[in-house]
């Protein structure tokens, strides 16, 4: 009972972040300013965060938490940056 | 459909609670990101994403804080620092965008944006002025 229900769960986790990462990918590669492109990166980040925690559930190894963790602060500085960029032009003035 | 198997002496109201945090954190962040993909101007797509932000995040958070808890039969809460994290850097980074995009179309002439407010401090500048 228990393990068909998280199973069930787990899998519907997973295809739904998958189809939005899809979708975050498809907003990124259609545009149409560079400021989208960035906010699709930046959910696109988030969003893989997310599914590596749930594959850390299915598996049940604590080291995806940690891969999960290191990739919402490379989104994080990624974004500043770029936004930085998209305001001055240059990110290191 | 695989089964789980190092979750098999989980009890099943700790199934359902953390099936339905999941089955919540993972449909907000796909309706956000749906709203991402449809909505009409950058200002209003900039608003989306924070579903997954928000709630998606916490949801997932805390299945996984559950699960782990009940499986390890001891408090096992450093997913928190997730959502701590994203909770303190989101609005960093969204209003970072929204002053850069703004300033962008200010400088463009776009007539989409309000003009700059009379009083208002540079949008380039982060810091207001003292007494402003």
């Amino acid at each position: 009972m228990s393990q068909t229900i998280l199973a069930w769960s787990v899998t519907f986790a997973q295809i739904c972040l998958a189809l939005a990462m899809a979708l975050a990918a498809l907003r990124m590669s259609r545009g149409p300013r560079a400021q989208d492109r960035v906010l699709a990166l930046d959910t696109l980040y988030v969003n893989s965060m997310l599914l590596l925690m749930v594959f850390g559930m299915r598996t049940g190894k604590v080291i995806y938490f940690e891969a999960s963790l290191v990739i919402g602060m490379l989104g994080f500085v990624a974004t500043v940056a770029l936004a930085k960029f998209l305001m001055r032009g240059e990110v290191i003035e | 459909m695989s089964t789980i198997e190092h979750a098999g002496d989980l009890p099943d109201w700790a199934a359902l609670l953390v099936s339905l945090f999941l089955v919540i954190g993972s449909g907000l962040t796909l309706i956000g990101t749906i709203g991402f993909l449809r909505l009409k101007t950058f200002y209003e797509r900039i608003h989306a994403p924070t579903l997954g932000t928000s709630w998606g995040t916490g949801g997932i958070v805390m299945a996984s804080m559950i699960f782990f808890t009940v499986l390890a039969t001891r408090p096992v809460v450093h997913e928190i620092l997730i959502g701590i994290f994203v909770t303190v850097t989101t609005p960093v980074t969204l209003m970072l965008l929204a002053r850069a995009a703004l300033h962008r179309d200010r400088a463009e002439g776009n007539p989409d944006v309000p003009p700059e407010a009379p009083g208002e401090p540079e949008a380039a500048e982060g810091q207001p002025a003292a007494g402003e």
